[in-house]
């Protein structure tokens, strides 16, 4: 793996998100209420919506569109949409987040 | 040889007495009937009817002489007795003796008489029996007569229903806090005391009597808080006691009551008791029910039957002068505890259940009590509820019972016909998700997405359910907030209020929320009940809010954003105008358009340029027009008399004061204003949550109008003369409507729940209320009334707008 430094905790609001431009396009950036992070795709698959935009609620966020609601965790819709979301490693060292980089590659490459 | 049976007192209870001896054996005794009224038995229940006028007394007896003659009765009424001589079993009436096998003493009660000053003066009685009755017709007789009620219990509101029905000027003076405590909780109690109210009847609570007040009669009364209610009548009516004097003289046992076995004999076992005069396992009987089962059990010991008397729970079914009430068991609040509660303010109904555990314990009701007597059942049998408890209060019609009116005009409805129109869903999707298992709201949403968007079609959904499901389709409860909570919108504000919670944390702990923070759909309503009802206290959380209240920017299908900067009653110059072609060309704004707010919106803006261009509307004197908050909108205006030729005021003035002062002001969903300048209504202000249009003679307010997925007018709210008049009421109608109103009900909704009635009564006729409510709209508006855009172009917070980070250029090597 190769963590790459792509800012600090501090810059994600509680219950919030912020972006990341890849090469793979934007990849979303989620702070919890217990400052866990997750990072997913940015873009819902049902019409493209934001999900960095969107109610971050427990562990999933719901679509500023029309409300569908992810795992941040699976990246699964839940409820009776289907759809799913790419997820990233990140973790949080001496509050930096680190988003690995080679599965930003390997998405790339596939 | 045929023994001798003697009854003290013809009521109600031995009355049955009688009739269940002659019915087993006519000839297993000769009784003897004494009765202090001059009558026989009749039901006192009805004196009431007999008192208002709408029953005749002989309409009300139960047993007449010829009754008394046919089964052998000898009636000694209108004879009190004296004394029971037990050692030589003889009765000493005032006409002479009798002597008993068994004596049977069915004295019934007293009227309680509060032991005041005056009480003893002519014009105060009681309210128990045709004497007291025909007293209080006759004091009706003179015009423009007052009466005064003692006891808000059953028996004084009955009297004062007749009282009022009658004629006269009727008070109830009640000394506990609400009416009918024994039967009634608070909020039923509120609901019958407006109830008697609208009829006339005054009702003073909390009040306690110190004196009545007379000469030779009744003048009026005083009471302790000094007031003093002129009064010609004077109706005690604080309870009763039971009617024990002749069974202490003759050395029964007695407590309150006469003590009875479960045979219903006194402490003498050729001595009975029966009715409100009896005590048994230290409790007293005053229902019509329990006195019956007691008259059973005294004709079987009698008859030499076994039986003993049970008490069993009793309900409480009643009509209050027109007014439905129920209640059953134990209905005071305690740990354990949990309430199911119904209301519907414009019907006047309640309905409160009690619940232990699985188990109903005690059920209020007012208005509607239909489902009484089922509830009743539920508590008796010990019904294990909690299979059906979502459903519970809409009584067994619900409970998968008895269907619903079949609802032809859906179920003619041919399979392709849309039933939601957001997300284009027609009725043969509905049906097959049923057919496949989705059998509640919840459910269709969740697999159809019918009416999981606006939710207008909700109501449709619900009736394809019904007529698909047939008997097997539940009528939802009261909806709840959301998943994380059974709690209502209503349930929440009030309690937000109430427990004073202050914070969303305090709500999820305080109300039981069922997740660590909330979803999608109850932050947003929570951050707005929060900011609203304690704007100086509570922070706004930019993470509770859906992304356009976020980002003050309208997002587009696309993610993009569009920009709406305001332009005060409709009003622009043209150096706003270059500022805002500036603007479209910097930032390469593929379209510009003009919305029917009258302002203009630049569409198809990044998420990143946002700050910067707001700096630069900023800059030219221009503020957020909030096109995106559920919130104050815009104030549309025509020209007005400055320009008009029929134009009666200045209609763009008053819209730009209005729109000054209402601006940034956050409410339960979006808020539009107009105001034309005559009623030509240039600017269509009926059709707005709230339009003002101009006459010669002032300005006409008129709230509740809609121009959306619904249509409608507005309805007129009141005249006023003034400008600054029109703005007091317009601010004080947007303070009651964002204190009150639920989360995401436009005006005309939430007007269509309280009623144009209280909107004019508390805003428009209550003075100070208005006054109250303008004040803490501007105490909210000191926080709220504030360009978000400039706060958000700053240069801490605008970098927030930016990407986290840029990889594209790590990712591409």
């Amino acid at each position: 793996m190769s963590w790459l430094d792509i800012g600090s905790l501090d810059d994600i609001p509680v219950l919030g998100a912020r972006i990341v431009k890849t090469a793979v396009g934007c990849v979303a950036v989620f702070r919890t209420a217990e400052d866990e992070v997750f990072a997913t795709s940015d873009r819902c698959p049902h019409k493209g919506g934001p999900l960095s935009e969107g109610i971050v609620h427990g562990k999933s966020v719901t679509c500023p569109l029309h409300n569908w609601v992810f795992s941040l965790e699976t990246g699964e819709a839940q409820g009776a949409d289907e759809g799913q979301i790419s997820t990233f490693a990140i973790k949080v060292e001496t509050g930096r987040l680190l988003l690995d980089g080679e599965a930003l590659q390997a998405r790339t490459a596939a | 040889m045929t023994k001798k049976l003697i009854i003290v007192g013809a009521g109600m209870a031995s009355g049955r007495v009688i009739e269940h001896l002659v019915e087993t054996n006519k000839d297993a005794y000769d009784i003897t009937l004494f009765n202090g009224e001059p009558r026989g038995n009749y039901n006192r229940i009805m004196l009431s009817p007999v008192l208002s006028g709408d029953k005749a007394f002989e309409e009300i007896v139960t047993h007449d002489d010829a009754w008394y003659a046919e089964n052998g009765v000898t009636c000694r009424f209108g004879e009190y007795i004296t004394k029971i001589d037990r050692k030589r079993k003889v009765v000493v009436g005032q006409n002479g003796e009798v002597a008993y096998d068994k004596l049977l003493i069915a004295t019934g009660s007293a009227p309680f008489i509060i032991p005041v000053p005056g009480k003893d003066l002519p014009g105060v009685i009681a309210y128990r029996d045709l004497e007291d009755t025909n007293a209080m017709i006759d004091a009706s007789a003179k015009p423009g007569a007052k009466a005064v009620v003692i006891g808000g219990g059953l028996l004084g509101l009955e009297a004062a229903a007749g009282l009022k029905a009658r004629g006269m000027d009727v008070t109830v003076i009640h000394l506990m806090g609400h009416l009918m405590e024994r039967q009634l909780d608070e909020a039923a109690g509120y609901l019958l005391r407006r109830a008697l109210e609208d009829k006339g009847i005054e009702i003073k609570c909390q009040a306690s009597t110190s004196a009545i007040l007379g000469e030779d009669k009744v003048e009026g009364v005083l009471l302790a808080d000094k007031t003093v209610i002129p009064a010609d009548l004077v109706v005690m009516a604080v309870g009763i006691r039971p009617e024990t004097r002749v069974a202490v003289d003759a050395g029964l046992a007695v407590e309150r009551g006469i003590t009875v076995s479960d045979e219903m004999q006194t402490s003498d076992p050729d001595i009975l008791a029966v009715g409100e005069c009896v005590e048994h396992c230290s409790q007293l009987f005053g229902l019509v029910a329990p006195l019956y089962d007691q008259a059973k059990v005294v004709a079987k010991t009698l008859l030499d039957e076994s039986a003993s008397f049970e008490p069993k729970e009793v309900a409480t079914k009643l009509k209050v002068t027109g007014c439905d009430l129920f209640s059953a068991g134990d209905f005071s609040e305690g740990e354990g505890r949990e309430d199911i509660v119904f209301r519907d303010p414009a019907r006047g109904v309640y309905k409160r259940l009690v619940l232990e555990g699985n188990l109903l314990v005690g059920a209020v009701m007012y208005g509607d009590t239909a489902d009484g007597n089922w509830f009743f059942g539920l508590i008796k049998d010990k019904t294990d509820i909690s299979e059906m408890r979502e459903t519970l209060i809409f009584g067994p019609a619900y409970q998968g019972g008895d269907s619903l009116d079949p609802m032809a005009a859906v179920a003619a409805l041919p399979l392709d016909a849309e039933i939601c129109g957001c997300n284009g869903v027609c009725k043969g999707q509905i049906v097959e998700a049923i057919q496949d298992g989705a059998t509640d709201l919840g459910a269709i949403r969740a697999n159809t997405k019918a009416s999981a968007s606006c939710g207008t079609c909700t109501g449709l959904v619900e009736q394809v359910l019904a007529t698909t499901l047939g008997d097997d389709f539940v009528m939802p409860a009261a909806q709840s907030v959301c998943g994380c909570t059974d709690l209502t919108h209503e349930d929440v504000r009030r309690l937000i209020k109430s427990q004073e919670l202050k914070s969303q944390a305090a709500v999820w702990q305080e109300l039981g929320w069922s997740t660590p923070n909330g979803c999608h759909v109850c932050r947003p309503a929570l951050n707005y009940y929060l900011l609203s009802d304690w704007p100086l206290e509570y922070q706004d959380d930019p993470q509770s809010r859906f992304v356009n209240e976020r980002k003050h920017a309208n997002i587009q299908k696309d993610g993009t954003y569009s920009v709406v900067p305001r332009m005060w009653g409709g009003m622009t110059t043209p150096d706003e105008l270059r500022a805002i072609a500036d603007a479209a060309d910097k930032y390469n704004v593929p379209t510009v358009h003009v919305t029917g707010g009258q302002r203009i919106d630049l569409l198809g803006v990044k998420g990143e340029d946002l700050p910067s261009m707001w700096a630069d509307l900023n800059k030219a004197g221009m503020v957020s027009g909030h096109a995106y908050s559920k919130g104050l909108r815009t104030v549309k205006t025509c020209v007005g008399k400055d320009h008009c030729r029929f134009g009666t005021q200045d209609s763009t003035g008053l819209g730009i004061k209005l729109e000054k002062h209402l601006w940034g002001s956050w409410a339960p969903h979006k808020l539009k204003l107009a105001v034309s300048g005559c009623p030509r209504n240039c600017a269509e202000a009926t059709c707005k949550d709230i339009g003002v249009v101009c006459v010669d003679s002032g300005f006409e307010i008129s709230v509740a109008g809609a121009a959306g997925m619904e249509v409608k007018q507005t309805e007129l709210l009141c005249k006023v003369e003034t400008e600054e008049e029109a703005i007091e009421i317009i601010s004080a109608f947007t303070q009651a409507y964002r204190e009150n109103g639920k989360y995401l009900d436009r005006v005309f909704k939430w007007v269509a729940k309280v009623g144009l009635d209280w909107c004019k009564e508390t805003i428009v006729d209550d003075l100070d209320n208005r006054k109250a409510l303008a004040e803490r709209f501007e105490i909210s508006q000191s926080v709220y009334r504030d360009d978000p855009w400039a706060k958000l172009a700053s240069k801490e917070e605008a970098p927030k707008f930016n990407p986290l980070a840029n990889l594209t250029l790590e990712a591409a090597e």
